[in-house]
């Protein structure tokens, strides 16, 4: 992988009428890498992955591929592939015809397209199935031809619209590791569009988290993971537990805060964030640990807890009644405990982060299964 | 359990029959029966003139199909190639734009293509009669414009025959062109496009192979009622472009020939049988899913 971008969107935006699908999106994806949209359904990624395809045209703003500008230029002269959500597959044709539709369009010659096709099953391990019609195929099968269909044309980048949620569970885990094998194998750009954040986490290189038409933040997984750049962001990826805090010192790159029942708590300084300045603690259920006999770190209520085999899954509640999920692994020595005891929570020094509040979020804690 | 589950098992070999029950009493009763007695039928002599047709393996009228309406045989089937082909030429467009830009409009628009067969077949068909007339607007502005020579008339030609019988059967293209267009997933034409085809080679290649189903459904429901039809000839054409089924219903109304007519309507039969399958096996329908 080198740094070089493939696909550079510059400032788009995306309107249909009056509502505002992508918002002002600025960023480039390099060549190479697994790259994916992730976000809950509206978010933009589709449209987005659309006006890459050529299928929508950006309001304003630009898309460069491979540093030409092509939004205005039709998804039959852009050299990008995508697979689609259910794949579209052409019924009426056989697989072999179905993988050889692209270099047909483009007048290959036949030698080589049947060479390519080929090829190409074999990548895709589907060698024998080239005289099949689609319909005589699994869900797994189709999903590997539309792959075969759009690699066999050798793109700058291939498009991939949430394409193993029609699925089971199951399959969608093998093709997700075989998705990274095809992707090592052939060395394209993958630009991969879920809502999963869990099939993002797997197969990423990076990740742009998006909300309501915008992107919240770009990251490798683990970036996003450990360091959101924000609430929705913290919210969306995994479980996370977010307590309101008001800033008290900046220093350097340090900050510390307070939480509502006085506890002082530090973490990374968040640009812009000042002494005073409402904020938001972030910290996942696994970074905690829980204490009893000590004063250290926030007192809290055991609410609710479950056995869930490696671990223990524990519901807590502040004295100011915030709810609180934490993870306590089998490792940790803790008295029995039952719903109504009182616990300390305490985390490691770089295990909460502090973010800017979201209005809308003004509610203490957003905890998604 | 046991006996019910064998109850449950017998009603399960006899509900495909009794669904099926009805509509094998009809074929036989509506079908098969009226076949047998028009085959007897055509099979029959009559003494004289005036005497009733009795069976007696008498092939001649067959013969006498062949030999003495031929012609009119060529020109249905002619006319009603051509009425067919008009047909597909006007319907596909229009079942194209009402199931891929009709959005909300979509049944509004259909019905619109059906709403004037509401009105009495005959009544459509003596309509165009006026329209066509020579005394009419048409023929005028087409003598007009030199289209038509000075003389030049519309109604009692080819034209005007195949002209009706396309106009008066479009509907049996465009319903069942439309049903196979609509089915057709958007997605397909995307996928197409994002494959390097243009607009053009995505219908060609997409597309209308998937709308085949449609187009051969449309063209039997055009194409055999058309080369059967009497009316339009009757009323548009004259008696030099008269098809078999003037001479069919002259047969049994007028001359009160029936061996002949039977004979003639079995040959019809037969032929549309073959043209069918000869048009199913070109189409390749079998293949499509």
């Amino acid at each position: 992988m080198t740094d070089e971008t493939v696909i550079a969107i510059e400032h788009v935006t995306k309107r249909f009428g009056a509502f505002v699908a992508v918002d002002d999106a600025d960023f480039g994806i390099r060549r190479g890498e697994f790259f994916s949209m992730l976000g809950p359904s509206g978010c933009g990624k589709t449209t987005t992955l659309r006006m890459i395809a050529g299928f929508e045209q950006p309001s304003e703003g630009a898309i460069r591929l491979v540093g030409e500008d092509v939004s205005r230029v039709p998804p039959y002269k852009r050299n990008v592939n995508t697979v689609f959500q259910q794949y579209a597959l052409f019924p009426h044709l056989s697989v072999s015809a179905n993988v050889a539709f692209g270099l047909q369009s483009k007048k290959v010659p036949k030698a080589d397209i049947a060479r390519r096709v080929d090829e190409m099953l074999a990548v895709v391990r589907l060698a024998d199935f080239g005289a099949r019609k689609p319909a005589q195929l699994s869900g797994g099968q189709q999903q590997r031809v539309a792959l075969a269909r759009a690699l066999v044309n050798y793109p700058s980048a291939l498009l991939l619209d949430e394409p193993l949620g029609a699925l089971d569970l199951k399959l969608r885990q093998t093709m997700q590791l075989e998705l990274k094998r095809i992707q090592r194998e052939v060395g394209i750009t993958f630009v991969f569009v879920t809502h999963d954040q869990e099939e993002a986490l797997t197969m990423s290189d990076r990740i742009a988290v998006m909300n309501e038409g915008r992107v919240e933040q770009i990251g490798t997984p683990e970036e996003i993971y450990h360091q959101p750049a924000s609430e929705f962001v913290a919210g969306f990826i995994g479980m996370a537990n977010l307590l309101p805090a008001t800033m008290e010192n900046v220093d350097g790159a340090r900050a510390t805060a307070v939480l509502p029942d006085g506890t002082a708590v530090s973490a990374a300084a968040v640009e812009g964030l000042t002494r005073g300045d409402p904020a938001t603690f972030m910290i996942r259920p696994e970074r905690m640990q829980l204490q009893v006999g000590t004063s250290e770190g926030i007192s809290a209520e055991v609410v609710d807890l479950v056995f869930q085999g490696p671990l223990i899954r524990f519901e807590l509640k502040t004295a100011q009644g915030c709810p609180i999920v934490a993870h306590v692994g089998p490792d940790e020595n803790l008295p029995l405990l039952r719903p109504g005891d009182r616990v300390q929570i305490t985390w490691d020094a770089d295990g909460g982060r502090l973010l800017r509040r979201h209005e809308q979020m003004a509610a203490s804690t957003a905890v998604p299964n | 359990m046991i006996e019910r589950d064998d109850q449950g098992r017998k009603r399960a070999t006899i509900a495909p029959w009794l669904l099926q029950g009805p509509g094998i009493v009809f074929l036989i009763v509506f079908f098969f029966f009226p076949l047998y007695t028009l085959g007897r039928m055509a099979l029959s002599a009559r003494a004289s003139r005036f005497s009733d047709p009795v069976f007696s393996w008498h092939w001649d009228n067959f013969s006498s199909a062949f030999s003495k309406y031929g012609d009119q045989f060529t020109r249905s089937f002619l006319y009603a190639a051509a009425a067919t082909l008009l047909a597909l030429v006007i319907a596909y467009p229009l079942a194209y734009v009402i199931a891929f830009r009709g959005g909300r409009f979509k049944n509004v628009l259909l019905g619109l293509v059906v709403v004037p067969f509401f009105t009495n077949f005959l009544i459509r068909t003596l309509a165009w009669k006026t329209i066509l007339g020579d005394q009419g607007t048409v023929v005028s502005v087409l003598r007009g414009v030199g289209i038509l020579g000075s003389s030049g008339t519309l109604l009692r030609t080819p034209l005007a025959v195949i002209g009706g019988l396309t106009y008066n059967f479009l509907p049996f293209m465009v319903l069942p062109v439309y049903v196979a267009l609509e089915k057709i997933d958007p997605r397909l034409v995307d996928a197409a496009r994002d494959l390097y085809s243009d607009t053009w080679r995505a219908f060609r290649k997409v597309v209308f192979p998937l709308s085949l189903p449609g187009v051969f459904a449309g063209s039997l429901l055009v194409f055999i009622p058309a080369a059967g039809d009497f009316v339009n000839a009757y009323y548009l054409g004259n008696t030099n472009n008269s098809m078999i089924g003037n001479v069919v219903q002259n047969q049994f109304l007028v001359q009160v020939d029936y061996p002949v007519a039977a004979a003639l309507s079995f040959v019809f039969m037969a032929i549309v049988m073959v043209i069918v399958i000869a048009y199913a096996r070109v189409l390749g329908t079998e293949d499509l899913v």
